[in-house]
């Protein structure tokens, strides 16, 4: 299984928002454990599916050349359940970056196929941290471990590859 | 008859208003209640902040007291001293040397230097940031 929250990214503001969808299937080993005979999707990996999308789009604002590390979850509220079969959408915004760092805002929804609505089950606020430009000043190794092939993968079969640098490993 | 002038909008913000608008900062930030929030606490020691809290605390006072008319923006290294003190000349052997403490009283006259100033170790230096000088901060720079 790979470490991949999200599914696709269907909107795209470069700098400002990010929204991404994630499919919820029994496929998924996770949620026999979560609950044996009452499979529901673990709201801790929703608030990690909420920490891709918005840490992709802080990545973004800098051609992917900043390493960028979820930080704190300043508030994080989840109201109802995901269930297999539904579909949940995070929709991020960038409140404020500079160069310590992002603070980062958005909601949680899910949809379910019966009906087709989406229905908002939470609320994210989040920081990063680009962690080249920590406060305590220890060096990080050069290469950049955050992005790598799973975020291009999500970003490729979103069709917003032209948003990756060239060398994303490099400064 | 003479018509009454009228107040001005861009009215320097009272005291109170300007510590109210911190402790609902520190609470959102920090996630403490609003009784912990007095002008001695200790960002760090009593309050619980880590590193990455501090620009959280920035982010949201830039937020809380920015107004349509007037954006409120915090440098880096102006509210807290950042990376300031990995440079030599400002910090020997671990204590804050003649030219540091110049330093840091010019570019933070919010923060009251004085108990920390008697042994300069840079270990108690996040033990001067207090509420109060968060409150001191904000005044200062509005006024300006």
């Amino acid at each position: 299984m790979r470490w991949m929250w999200i599914d696709a990214v269907t909107a795209f503001e470069p700098g400002h928002r990010m929204v991404a969808v994630k499919n919820v299937s029994l496929a998924e080993d996770h949620l026999h454990q979560h609950f044996p005979g009452r499979p529901i999707m673990p709201g801790s990996l929703m608030i990690e599916g909420f920490a891709q999308t918005a840490g992709i789009l802080v990545g973004a604002t800098e051609g992917f050349r900043e390493k960028v590390i979820l930080a704190k979850i300043a508030r994080a509220t989840i109201e109802q359940d995901v269930v297999p079969g539904q579909c949940i959408r995070y929709d991020a915004s960038i409140e404020r970056i500079d160069s310590a760092g992002a603070s980062t805002r958005g909601t949680i929804e899910r949809m379910d196929h019966r009906d087709g609505a989406w229905v908002r089950i939470g609320e994210v606020e989040m920081m990063f941290s680009h962690i080249d430009q920590n406060r305590a000043g220890v060096a990080f190794p050069e290469e950049n471990f955050v992005f790598g092939e799973n975020f291009r993968a999500i970003l490729q079969a979103s069709g917003l590859d032209r948003f990756l640098a060239k060398e994303p490993h490099g400064r | 008859m003479p018509t009454k002038p009228q107040e001005s909008p861009t009215l320097p913000m009272a005291r109170p208003e300007i510590e109210s608008g911190v402790r609902e900062v520190l609470c959102d930030a920090l996630g403490v209640d609003a009784d912990d929030v007095v002008p001695a606490a200790r960002i760090k020691s009593d309050l619980g902040a880590e590193s990455i809290d501090y620009l959280d605390i920035m982010f949201r006072l830039e937020k809380r007291f920015t107004t349509p008319d007037r954006p409120f923006k915090i440098a880096q290294g102006e509210l807290f001293p950042e990376n300031m003190l990995s440079d030599p000349t400002l910090v020997e052997n671990g204590k804050v040397t003649d030219k540091g403490m110049t330093v840091l009283k010019e570019r933070m006259p919010h923060v009251d230097f004085s108990t920390f100033e008697k042994d300069r170790n840079v270990a108690n230096l996040s033990e001067t940031f207090t509420v109060k000088s968060l409150i001191e901060f904000v005044e200062r720079k509005l006024k300006a």
